[in-house]
């Protein structure tokens, strides 16, 4: 179809289909009026029942943990998607631009941004270790927390030295860590079946809320998490760097 | 005011298929598809949300206190990382087409008539 | 029952440890491996199939049981044709692994990682009874199918294929979220059971209309219903052998199943009074699919594409069987799925081994090679005839059952439609083995009415061969037998029946999910063959035959028909085709409208 025909029809289409939604959305109860059973189920026994204090982080990773499982793996098989995708084939190779890339600088990056941008790495990595780890007390948890791990080597790229940042964070480890969250999480919840009985049950003690060591399994699955996430946004971000910076296509 | 969110939510979803619809770079293309998604946020937040009520999260307020509702912030969360990594993924497609095809504009890709 | 989760389990933790070692384990050890995770898979399936026939139940995961009739955690519920889906694909993606042995250069351990999660979504997305995870399955499903789509990034028709499919089947599942987030409003709960026993006894209002829309268009988009099927021939077309067995197989079929589960766990009690207009929006839906998938199948020379569009036209034939809204209408759309499934999986298989052999996948190209493999020209025939349900293979016994129910529902004219789609769907099968396998028929294509030729495909490996591997023909040879006998195992087809008829009790559903303990059905019926239903068997089959044998011999006797007849039919085909541009925009477009037209005809007619 032509240009004018496609929007001509999408033009017709779109009048129908939003009055269809709006029509659906006008029978929502006022915005600010939730009374829904659900929340307020949780909200009523979340902290005494599983000692958790931020309950989306104990939905995330216990009463809904089956629903974060299929999240996961679908971060695991896009990120496996991503190094399919963009994998090395014949007639491409990573040599020509490698002596480019070791200093490789953006537009006007300074000694102070590289001083900057090294400082801010370990903060980073603290700042992301805290908040996987303090998952089920405060908001975050491994997602969040991951991706500010995840951060941390890339700011080493971002400070100018992309060669460095693979040094970090090379391919094969971040992609045994984006595996072994994954694999990690899964056996989470196979712990939860061959301890208590029940698939992804929560099978640790649950401590007194408030404290580090609560929630039962929260806290290791938060950790499988953030070892996930990292580990696949870091690879993502690999893979995608070598595309721009380093490959080069044979035929030109 | 009380139907403003979903008033929005409605309009990004059919925007964003608008993008889609008439963009001519693949780049744009995904980005419109990531404000379709914005849209069913913003849906899932505010079914969810109460008045003078706070967060899920008990550390400091009282066990009794007011909360909106968890259910639909995990969905969101959910929701936030099925979108991100789609979008890697076209992303990384994107980038092989533009390998292959010499082109981002989805009118230039031409493998697959019939 | 323990082993429940452990068919998702499984998989999961199989994938990441296959990725983890991809770069020191042998090819070798990544397939057995891999089939063997698939066949430990397809073995906790059949159990919970054995266990459930004579008893539903609910997997309460993480321990948390509904109380005071409110669902905290997530349920996987299980009943026959859940985990008969699951045990099915289960062994499609088994019979895809051991085909892929022989088939191709698989990158390190990525292939086989990736086949295993799609195993588990495809699990999960059977067994579970609470919405939401649907969605999140349906969006794990998704997002390797994509990736596997784009596979071999060498050529340029993958990528493409991959980019449509992606987008097309997200913007499905961002409208299935607000889908979602209407009815997690109105009814508070997210398990399906409980949506539906909080949706009992009020009148379907705009928003739970609105709500089933969203979510059947979704999932309408996934099994490629007309108008929102643009993707499907797309990624056939592209995706490597092993995996377009899978989405033909068993995949589309998911999107079929999701829609008859929704329909009978949350919207059977509010579109009750509406059930006759629901019923004729969802054949209207159905008829077009049907046949405009089998005028697209016939006039491909593309052979996968030909296959995809075949599929498309069954769509339309389960989807007609799932809106006649009863017991048979059920049980013949279950019984179908398992026919056509092993049927398109051997026919992909089989074509895949052109491919190999010969480097083209063109009908044209191919003319006259294959004179040399009767066997493969044999199986090839075999699923043809299978296709257009010949009697009384497993499709037969399906389409009867469809048959018997659309007369039974008052649509007479149903039926012909089912033999006209089978009928160019099995005929064009026919039609290319004789010109592949026997050399019959033209050799090149002189006109417009075919596609154009197949030029674009490189093969999945580089040159032509002189063997083929006997492992790649026995798969096939084995899903066909599959096929074919299925139907005759006694008790088979009237289990089905009876399953489809319990799926069917929402009132039972809700009982044994919420409350656990024993479902109690009444006593279900089984239908018997009658006679129209051999004649339409028949008629479809001999059809079929004649068919392929006029185009292949007769070929120009078309130019004697009279260009008030020719020329619309010509230019009507023409446009149609020139509706599959390969543009996303285009397809979305589409999409819009579709969703436009369901939600509008809904709205109206089933307030």
């Amino acid at each position: 179809m032509n240009r004018t025909t496609r929007l001509a029809l999408f033009g017709i289409a779109v009048a129908g289909f939003g009055f269809v939604l709006v029509d659906g959305l006008a029978g929502l109860p006022d915005f600010g009026n939730y009374h829904g059973v659900y929340g307020q189920v949780i909200t009523g026994i979340g902290v005494t029942e599983r000692h958790a204090t931020d309950l989306v982080t104990a939905l995330n990773f216990d009463i809904r943990g089956f629903d974060t499982l299929g999240e996961e793996f679908i971060l695991f098989g896009s990120v496996l998607g991503v190094v399919l995708i963009l994998r090395e084939l014949r007639g491409e190779s990573e040599h020509p631009n490698r002596h480019e890339a070791d200093e490789h600088t953006f537009a006007g990056a300074s000694e102070a941004l590289r001083a900057l941008g090294l400082m801010i790495v370990p903060a980073l990595v603290a700042i992301g270790v805290y908040i996987v780890v303090h998952g089920q007390i405060t908001p975050g948890g491994g997602f969040q927390g991951g991706v500010i791990l995840a951060a941390g080597p890339f700011a080493v790229f971002l400070a100018g030295r992309y060669l460095r940042m693979k040094l970090i964070a090379p391919h094969m480890l971040v992609e045994l860590g984006d595996a072994a969250g994954a694999a990690g999480y899964a056996l989470i919840g196979l712990g939860g079946l061959v301890f208590v009985g029940v698939f992804f049950k929560n099978f640790l003690p649950f401590g007194i809320p408030g404290h580090l060591l609560s929630a039962g399994q929260m806290d290791l699955a938060s950790a499988a998490v953030g070892l996930e996430v990292s580990g696949a946004f870091l690879v993502a971000f690999s893979e995608f760097l070598d595309q721009a910076v380093l490959v080069k296509d044979g035929s030109g | 005011m009380s139907f403003l969110p979903f008033a929005v939510a409605a309009w990004l979803f059919l925007a964003g298929l608008y993008g889609i619809v008439s963009s001519r770079n693949l780049i744009r293309t995904i980005l419109s598809l990531t404000i379709v998604q914005s849209a069913t946020y913003l849906v899932l937040l505010g079914v969810g949300y109460a008045d003078h009520a706070q967060a899920p999260i008990f550390a400091d307020i009282p066990q009794t206190a007011k909360a909106v509702d968890p259910v639909v912030q995990v969905l969101v969360l959910t929701d936030i990382v099925i979108e991100a990594t789609v979008t890697a993924l076209l992303l990384a497609m994107a980038v092989q087409a533009h390998k292959r095809f010499g082109s981002l504009d989805p009118s230039d890709l031409r493998a697959l008539r019939d | 029952m323990h082993i429940t989760a452990l068919t998702v389990a499984v998989p999961m933790i199989a994938a990441p440890t296959l990725v983890a070692f991809r770069h020191w384990t042998p090819r070798i050890l990544n397939d057995v491996g891999a089939t063997g995770v698939a066949v430990a898979v397809a073995t906790l399936c059949a159990l919970l199939l054995a266990k459930t026939i004579k008893n539903p139940f609910a997997y309460w995961l993480a321990g948390w049981r509904p109380s005071h009739m409110v669902t905290i955690g997530i349920s996987l519920s299980i009943d026959p044709i859940g985990a008969g889906l699951a045990t099915f694909a289960a062994i499609l993606v088994t019979g895809a692994l051991v085909y892929s042995w022989r088939y191709f250069d698989a990158a390190d351990g990525l292939f086989h990682a990736l086949m295993l999660v799609f195993l588990a979504a495809m699990a999960g997305f059977s067994l579970t009874g609470d919405l939401f995870n649907l969605v999140v399955f349906f969006e794990l499903m998704g997002a390797v199918a994509y990736a596997l789509t784009a596979y071999k990034i060498e050529e340029r028709g993958p990528i493409q294929g991959g980019i449509n499919f992606a987008i097309s089947n997200s913007i499905a599942a961002y409208a299935m979220f607000v889908g979602v987030a209407l009815l997690y409003a109105r009814t508070g709960a997210l398990n399906m059971a409980q949506i539906g026993a909080a949706l009992d006894g009020h009148r379907a209002d705009p928003l739970v209309i609105v709500a089933m829309t969203l979510l059947f268009i979704g999932f309408m988009t996934k099994a490629a219903a007309i108008p929102v099927h643009f993707w499907l021939a797309d990624a056939h077309a592209v995706a490597p052998t092993p995996v377009c067995v899978l989405f033909s197989g068993v995949m589309v079929e998911l999107g079929v199943y999701a829609i008859a589960r929704l329909y009978w766990t949350i919207f059977a009690g509010p579109m009750a009074p509406h059930a006759e207009e629901l019923r004729a929006i969802l054949i209207a839906f159905g008829t077009v699919t049907a046949l405009w998938g089998a005028v697209m199948c016939f006039s491909q020379r593309h052979i996968k594409r030909l296959l995809a569009f075949s599929t498309i036209s069954h769509v339309g034939l389960f989807l007609c069987g799932i809106g006649l809204l009863s017991a048979k209408g059920l049980a013949g759309v279950a019984t179908y799925i398992v026919g056509h499934g092993l049927t398109k999986a051997a026919l992909f298989m089989l074509a895949g081994v052109l491919l190999h052999r010969f480097g083209t996948i063109d009908e044209f190209d191919l003319h006259g090679v294959g004179r040399g493999l009767p066997l493969i020209g044999a199986l090839f025939a075999t699923g043809g005839l299978l296709l257009a349900a010949v009697p009384v293979v497993t499709t037969f016994f399906g389409k009867s059952l469809l048959d018997g129910a659309a007369i039974d529902a008052h649509y007479a004219w149903l039926p012909t439609v089912f033999v006209i789609s089978s009928m160019c769907t099995g005929g064009a099968v026919l039609r290319l083995t004789g010109r592949v396998f026997l050399g019959w028929g033209a050799s090149e294509r002189e006109d417009v009415v075919q596609a154009v030729p197949a030029r674009e495909e490189e093969d999945e490996e580089t040159a032509t061969r002189d063997f083929t591997p006997r492992l790649m023909v026995l798969v096939p040879a084995v899903l066909l037998a599959g096929a074919i006998m299925i139907g005759l195992i006694p008790g088979a087809v009237p289990g089905i029946e009876t399953a489809a008829a319990h799926f069917r009790d929402h009132a039972s559903y809700i009982g044994w999910v919420l409350h656990g303990g024993r479902a109690h059905f009444p006593p279900a019926s089984t239908s018997h063959l009658e006679t129209y239903d051999y004649l339409y068997g028949a008629g479809a089959t001999v059809g079929a035959i004649v068919l392929a044998a006029v185009t292949l011999f007769a070929y120009r006797l078309k130019d004697r028909l009279p260009a008030i007849v020719l020329s619309p039919a010509l230019a009507g085909l023409r446009t149609l085709r020139g509706l599959h541009s390969g543009h996303i925009g285009d397809y979305i477009a589409w999409w819009t409208a579709g969703a436009a037209l369901l939600g509008g005809t809904s709205l109206v007619f089933l307030k």
